[in-house]
């Protein structure tokens, strides 16, 4: 290192918890619940377009409508498309590595219309392809989180 | 009706990977200064100032006022501006607004970023939702690399297609002083770069960078009077598309549209302008490519061939220096990127070249040129420069 650069100070922010919390809504909630009690998978119906979002949202973006009519959607769908993660980076809700190789993939339930992002328990590119059927395995132990899905695995 | 606008002057840092040695104002003063002597001005000729990054990169909130020394907004009108990749872009556009309304006639525009001063990727899966996709998403880098699969399954294109973008724009930046990376890259060197997330490797990747970029934005009343030419802004738009990292995949998956909100943008600037085809009429283009694959993908989206037609054409040559389009003499986003300056300095080399003053990279005989933005979950912003004083404002 250059003397020049030895003298050059950089502050560090430290080991600091800065807390926040964040609300999932009525309808957001009502999927995550469904997760962790039932293990199934909710989305809500746009009354104009017809289109089923999961995970559900208050309002259909392309008519701008109040969404209300909640549809039980399957818990098997297909790849629209994915990537296999293979640099390293800190996740920055744990502060911790995330462990890596892992493939995460676009996946459209059956009977919905918007793809969820989610991991697919594959990590060899020759392995996954786009259309792929997929199934949600779940976590033992589950908490009201979108990880409460483990992975999706191939079918 | 608005008033013409020009861009009058240009100053930019020259792109590194770290600044130690300066703070974020002080590499803020460094664009600012020479944009000023560029316009042979000072800070008292300055009728207002819009600045931005994405300021919890860097974790400081409130640049507008924290950098008052570095951007000579002191007393005077700010607003701070932080719209994701697009920051650069939407910097200008708000600029070209505030003079367009006629409410301002000199407005300095100021994008900067220092990127090694946090996590990028870090950084970035917190401008995401915290339900659905900060758990899974991977940063830029991954959420591009989805949008490369799907691309490649949807045309039939190659990884090595990819290369060739690669390639172009590291060489273009050879020509650059104020590019990042210099490297030397051929075709294997992309194709045996490691994976940094299937199918996007190392060299088909943007690097993170610190760097700032000023421009003036001046009246038609008032824009002759600089010591330079004025670069004139023709038109502007932009769309932004859906809320969660997931929505953009849609569009793949029912055809409707191919990157909508960059076909709706450049669009409606298209049709304002007068662009009916945009390989023949637009002289160069610095667009906004964060890694290879746009360089395939966003030429057909802006309507510089047919879906699945951007390989050949790159290929050929056509998007290189003496090709019929340049894209990116500068080198692009593929060779410097200080997230909040990046759109600006697409915006700031249109001007160089209308103006005749981009040294070792400059297109001869520039008469229109075009200029993206691109952040987020795939949203756009396009801008058109032309030597020519437009006929008209245009919104």
């Amino acid at each position: 290192m250059s003397e020049e650069k030895k003298d050059l100070i950089t502050l560090e922010s430290g080991e600091m918890a800065q807390p926040f919390a964040w609300s999932a809504g009525t309808y957001g909630s009502k999927f995550l619940t469904e997760l962790r009690d039932n293990k199934k998978f909710v989305g809500v119906k746009c009354p104009q377009c017809g289109k089923v979002y999961v995970p559900p949202r208050r309002v259909c973006g392309p008519c701008f409508v109040e969404l209300t009519e909640l549809v039980p959607v399957s818990d098997e769908g297909e790849i629209v498309t994915w990537t296999v993660v293979s640099f390293g980076f800190v996740d920055p809700a744990t502060g911790k590595q995330k462990p890596v190789p892992y493939c995460y993939a676009a996946i459209m339930l059956d009977g919905a219309d918007t793809v969820l992002l989610h991991f697919v328990d594959e990590t060899d590119p020759e392995k996954i392809q786009i259309g792929a059927r997929v199934k949600a395995v779940f976590e033992e132990e589950r908490t009201g989180s979108l990880l409460d899905i483990k992975h999706f695995e191939m079918v | 009706m608005g008033k013409r606008v020009a861009v009058t002057a240009v100053g930019m840092t020259r792109q590194r990977s770290a600044r130690p040695d300066v703070s974020g104002q002080e590499l803020i003063g460094e664009a600012v200064r020479m944009a000023l002597d560029d316009a042979g001005m000072t800070r008292k000729d300055i009728d207002a100032i819009v600045i931005g990054n994405m300021d919890h990169f860097e974790g400081i909130n409130y640049v507008d006022t924290w950098s008052v020394d570095g951007s000579g907004a002191l007393m005077k009108p700010i607003m701070k501006l932080t719209t994701g990749g697009t920051t650069g872009t939407t910097i200008a556009m708000a600029a070209y607004y505030h003079v367009a309304s006629g409410l301002f006639d000199r407005v300095l525009a100021i994008g900067w970023e220092k990127n090694s001063e946090s996590d990028t990727t870090g950084a970035i899966i917190t401008a995401f939702d915290p339900f659905w996709d900060r758990p899974i998403f991977a940063g830029a880098v991954a959420g591009l690399a989805m949008e490369a699969t799907a691309y490649m399954k949807e045309t039939g294109a190659t990884e090595e297609d990819a290369a060739y973008v690669a390639v172009r724009e590291r060489t273009h930046a050879l020509n650059n002083p104020y590019a990042h990376l210099h490297l030397n890259m051929t075709i294997a060197d992309v194709m045996n770069s490691p994976y940094l997330s299937w199918p996007v490797k190392m060299g088909d990747m943007c690097p993170r960078t610190d760097g700032a970029c000023a421009l003036i934005f001046a009246s038609e009343d008032v824009a002759d009077g600089f010591p330079r030419k004025p670069a004139w802004i023709h038109g502007v738009a932009d769309r932004h598309l859906w809320a969660y990292t997931s929505d953009p995949y849609l569009d793949f998956k029912t055809g409707e549209a191919w990157f909508p909100a960059m076909q709706k943008s450049s669009q409606d600037v298209y049709r304002r302008v007068g662009i009916t085809d945009p390989l023949e009429q637009f002289d160069v283009a610095e667009l906004y490519l964060p890694y290879s694959f746009a360089g395939l993908r966003y030429m057909e989206s802006l309507g510089f061939c047919e879906k699945g037609g951007a390989p050949a054409l790159t290929r050929a040559g056509t998007f290189d220096m003496g090709g019929k389009c340049p894209v990116n003499p500068s080198g692009g986003v593929m060779s410097s990127n200080a997230i909040g300056a990046t759109g600006l300095i697409r915006v700031a080399e249109c001007a160089w070249q209308i103006q005749g003053r981009a040294g070792d990279r400059q297109v001869p005989d520039v008469e229109l040129a075009l200029a993206t933005g691109f952040g987020g979950c795939f949203w756009s912003d396009v801008l058109v420069l032309g030597k020519e004083k437009p006929e008209k404002a245009r919104g």
